[in-house]
């Protein structure tokens, strides 16, 4: 079997770029890092959009970014049907590309929250979950500010009932938790395509359970499935 | 000329900074304020010397870039 080719992207401000490297070699992927000027064809099975603060977070995480030369053709990519994911700042750059539905918020406590979380597994049926379990719990790490999930009620029950809800808060029970004041406490969420997946938590920073946990792996694995 | 464009939650978007600004007012004392919204202006140069031009080209901005209108609302004035 080839190896699976993820090209990880770089914005000035971008910092979770070599441990996406990380993350997908120790699944022995092959992997590249885009640096954002770059004007061409993206050519992958994977395209990551990192964490950090793309742009200094200003104006609003991710609204810079999105103007960015290569995300014409990520938006191209996406169009095709290739698979994208976006990890925190990623997934504040994807809502504001229109690519993923919703908005990404200040935090209602105001602060920057940076801890382990656990997470409830809500929708396993798409390219990014399918190695875990319905209702699983899962334990990853979280760092943002700007993770406050909105989106109005409708577009909200049409991601309800096409599963495009993957990921929820909740305490290690598995019961709902309240963390950045996201709408019914959603961490993840995709597009109706199902080839576009963004998160708060950050999976590339759980593969190792001396570090704390390594369920980050099961997550990253399912897009090896394919 | 000068354009001023204010940004700001929509009703019904939770706005938690002017949510933590409102208890802070009430604790100084200020019980008579009834709500508290906090936005962004942005102040802007621009060379066009047609004011309907200038708006128009400004509403794009609005929509384009300064404002995310899923969350945000708009308004332009221009001196």
């Amino acid at each position: 079997m080839s190896k699976l080719k993820v090209s990880i992207l770089q914005f000035p401000g971008t910092n979770c770029e070599y441990d996406t490297v990380y993350a997908f070699k120790k699944l022995e992927c092959d992997t590249e890092i885009l640096w954002h000027k770059e004007n061409l064809e993206i050519d992958c099975d994977l395209l990551v959009i990192p964490g950090g603060f793309s742009y200094g977070d200003y104006l609003r995480c991710g609204a810079i970014a999105k103007y960015s030369p290569i995300m014409r053709s990520v938006a191209k990519y996406a169009d095709n049907g290739g698979k994208v994911l976006g990890i925190c700042n990623g997934f504040q750059v994807l809502t504001e590309a229109g690519l993923l539905p919703g908005a990404l918020k200040r935090n209602d406590n105001l602060h920057f929250i940076s801890r382990i979380q656990h997470l409830k597994v809500i929708s396993t049926n798409n390219a990014f979950l399918n190695r875990c379990k319905e209702d699983e719990i899962l334990n990853i790490p979280i760092a943002h500010h700007d993770g406050n999930y909105f989106v109005d009620e409708n577009t909200l029950s049409d991601m309800y009932s096409n599963n495009q809800i993957l990921l929820k808060y909740c305490d290690s029970e598995g019961n709902p938790m309240v963390v950045n004041g996201s709408i019914d406490q959603i961490a993840g969420v995709c597009n109706r395509d199902k080839n576009v997946f963004g998160l708060m938590p950050h999976p590339e920073r759980a593969m190792e359970s001396i570090l704390g946990s390594s369920d980050g792996t099961k997550m990253l694995e399912g897009f090896l499935s394919q | 000329m000068k354009a001023i464009v204010n940004v700001y939650l929509k009703e019904g978007v939770l706005d938690p900074q002017g949510k933590a600004v409102h208890h802070a007012l009430g604790s100084l004392g200020y019980n008579s304020v009834t709500d508290v919204r906090i936005g962004k202006q942005i102040i802007l140069e621009i060379d066009e010397s047609d004011k309907d031009i200038a708006l128009s080209k400004l509403e794009k901005m609005a929509e384009e870039l300064l404002a995310n209108t899923v969350i945000e609302n708009y308004t332009i004035e221009l001196e």
